[in-house]
């Protein structure tokens, strides 16, 4: 190697070229931070107020006014949760499936275009429509179905996507190699596209679902707000749910309301955690024992 | 089915299937020699159907999004057309919104009832939801784009996947708590320690905006504030899938002539990702757009002014839907819901073009990427 000759301009320009990488990874870092403040803060000061006024009582009894506990929301959330997690799910990833799997090609680019633009509606906009639709226009009143509904074409597409990213992830030659050993087409769809497509199905799945258990907007002209275990009935069947009370009762001048708004809250981040943990462990089961390909 | 049924063909019981039904091709069993032949017919039309079902059972639901997308809009303009035919044009640039009287008699405007003096302008909620989602992009993008540079070129996979987690959180984390929070704690915050700084600046036009009372916390930059932090998932993860789609020759390269890390990011991975950030940027604004809980309670929610500055209370389109619903429900000719419908149709409208056009130009973002 030859040694260069000294040069203290390029030395000067190196050093400042060597300042600036790193002042762009110190502020890209800062950026980092930036991320995880808000949730750490966000959850700690929920967690904080509300701690001080949870008891067992909070979980099991209804709510009474603007005090009382937040059973029947509980129940309510977790209901929806299951009805919303069976009508989504099953249209989700049934659309998904067509659209990476059977649709013709402009089909597929058709329907892919719809999902993502069903996903960028204003989650309010397909909660008025279903008030417009169903709770004043079919007479229901509020419903227990009203919101399932409503909820349902939120999280529709976001299952979808899921499903249709995660069945086009898998490899062509897995699928080719059921196909030549003479697999028939619904068994290299169980056996071979949807089980190696299963952790990403699922955890988009999940996610969803975490989504739909935090939502208010779209819940709170149609499913209304009862302070009684949900009935299944089509029409006059208001339900109860977690994020009601944070919103109505968190400015209340009363303090049993206030603290029932934190401790909603409060239960809100449990789930919502809960959701996701538990998605990241169905992918990390999932996947195991998986081939990747051939 | 035809291809591998093919190599058994011609006997009766298939020693490989154990069933008759999949060595059966069509005439070759005699109806007088295997009187069951009814239920084998039967029985292969099920297989058919069961074969078949996957296929139009997943058509069948993959046209459910298409027509949810579809009764959406034409319920919603349904809804709104009266109201459109009254309000005219003057909607988007009037600021008064009110129900009017609901004790007189109502009046028909354009041969829809209305009630005495309803009058809708949206024109404050409209720039409210502009201004809100124009602060939140300009928290939310640079954040993103950082932290998707550093996340893809520096940060082992392991630490990566935390911080995809954290993303995650970040979009699980229900609306109205990002809404709690902005009410309880950020918006005193930044009533408290930000705006006595903030009114050093000089009491000038332009600059004026950016100082002047502070309402308690609630106003345009609580709100903004708070969608900043709610878009960054979005904007993040879509940055972070493009810098990972640049090649890493190009990255290489650009090392191997002596480029610092930041030379590579500025002159090879910049310019690779450019119309895809401005992609990922209008997803971000469309969610930003169509946000209702955390704007709501954080924005204070007066009706009928603009914001004078950057402290002070505004609305949002969304936040107006969700707020005024309840009295519209009041007006018995029911001209108040079919303005809120109007509004509705103002977000999905601009919420759409917004989508769309991210759409598009990822599209055209990863295109290049597959072509090149």
């Amino acid at each position: 190697m030859t040694q260069r000759p000294p040069s203290p301009a390029l030395d000067q320009l190196n050093k400042k070229r060597r300042f600036k990488d790193r002042l762009l990874w110190g502020i890209a870092a800062c950026a980092l931070i930036v991320i995880v403040i808000p949730i750490i803060w966000i959850i700690s000061q929920v967690v904080s107020k509300a701690i001080p006024h949870m008891s067992m009582s909070v979980l099991l009894t209804n709510t009474i006014g603007n005090g009382g506990g937040l059973k029947q929301a509980i129940v309510g959330s977790i209901t929806l949760l299951v009805l919303v997690g069976a009508i989504a799910g099953v249209t989700g990833i049934g659309a998904g499936i067509y659209i990476a799997r059977y649709a013709p090609r402009a089909i597929a680019g058709f329907l892919r275009s719809t999902v993502e633009i069903l996903a960028g509606v204003p989650s309010i906009v397909v909660g008025f429509v279903g008030y417009i639709a169903l709770v004043v226009g079919s007479h229901w009143s509020f419903s227990i179905w009203a919101a399932t509904i409503v909820l349902s074409a939120m999280v529709v597409p976001y299952i979808a996507k899921a499903t249709e990213v995660s069945l086009r992830g898998v490899s062509d030659s897995l699928r080719e190699a059921g196909e030549a050993i003479g697999l028939r087409d619904s068994l290299v769809l169980r056996k071979i596209l949807i089980k190696s497509a299963s952790p990403g199905i699922v955890t988009g799945f999940i996610l969803a679902l975490a989504i739909s258990v935090g939502e208010t907007a779209p819940l709170l002209y149609t499913a209304g707000w009862s302070t009684t275990s949900p009935t299944f009935s089509l029409k006059h069947s208001p339900i109860g749910y977690l994020t009601y009370p944070v919103w109505t009762f968190y400015d209340f001048p009363v303090k049993s309301a206030s603290y029932l708004a934190l401790e909603a809250a409060m239960l809100l981040i449990i789930l919502v955690i809960a959701l996701i943990a538990l998605a990241h462990l169905l992918r990390h089961k999932l996947s195991k024992n998986l081939p990747q390909s051939l | 089915m035809s291809t591998h049924t093919s190599s058994t063909q011609g006997l009766p019981f298939s020693p490989l299937r154990g069933s008759p039904l999949s060595a059966s091709p069509k005439g070759q069993l005699n109806s007088s020699k295997y009187p069951y032949r009814v239920f084998l017919g039967l029985a292969r039309w099920w297989r058919a159907v069961v074969e078949q079902s996957p296929q139009y059972l997943s058509a069948v639901l993959g046209a459910i999004p298409f027509l949810a997308l579809v009764a959406i809009v034409i319920i919603l303009f349904h809804e709104a057309f009266p109201a459109i035919k009254v309000n005219g044009g003057g909607f988007v640039t009037h600021s008064k919104w009110s129900v009017g009287s609901e004790y007189a008699n109502p009046i028909r405007r354009d041969g829809v009832a209305t009630p005495v003096g309803a009058t809708y302008g949206a024109w404050p909620l409209i720039l409210g939801t502009l201004e809100a989602s124009a602060l939140a992009l300009i928290i939310a993008v640079p954040v993103s784009l950082l932290s998707a540079l550093i996340v893809v070129e520096k940060l082992s996979a392991r630490a990566s996947r935390w911080v995809g987690v954290f993303l995650e959180i970040l979009v699980g984390i229900p609306s109205v708590i990002y809404g709690l929070w902005g009410a309880l704690t950020l918006g005193p915050f930044l009533a408290h320690h930000l705006a006595p700084i903030a009114n050093h600046i000089p009491n000038v036009p332009i600059l004026r905006f950016f100082r002047g009372p502070t309402y308690n916390g609630e106003g345009l930059l609580t709100a903004g504030v708070v969608l900043g932090i709610m878009i960054i998932p979005i904007i993040a993860s879509t940055a972070r899938d493009l810098i990972r789609q640049v090649p890493a020759s190009l990255k290489d390269g650009g090392r191997a002539i002596g480029m610092t890390d930041f030379e590579v990011s500025r002159k090879v991975i910049w310019p690779w990702i450019k119309s895809g950030i401005v992609g990922a940027t209008f997803l971000g604004l469309g969610r930003a757009l169509g946000e209702t809980m955390a704007v709501l309670m954080t924005c204070g929610a007066v009706l009928g002014t603009t914001a004078h500055s950057i402290f002070s209370n505004m609305n949002t389109i969304a936040a107006t839907i969700v707020s005024q619903l309840d009295s519209a429900q009041t007006d018995g000719t029911g001209f108040a819901v079919r303005s809120l419908a109007e509004l509705g149709c103002i977000l999905i409208v601009i919420t759409l073009i917004c989508n769309i056009g991210a759409k598009l130009l990822l599209s055209r973002a990863t295109h290049d990427t597959t072509t090149t």
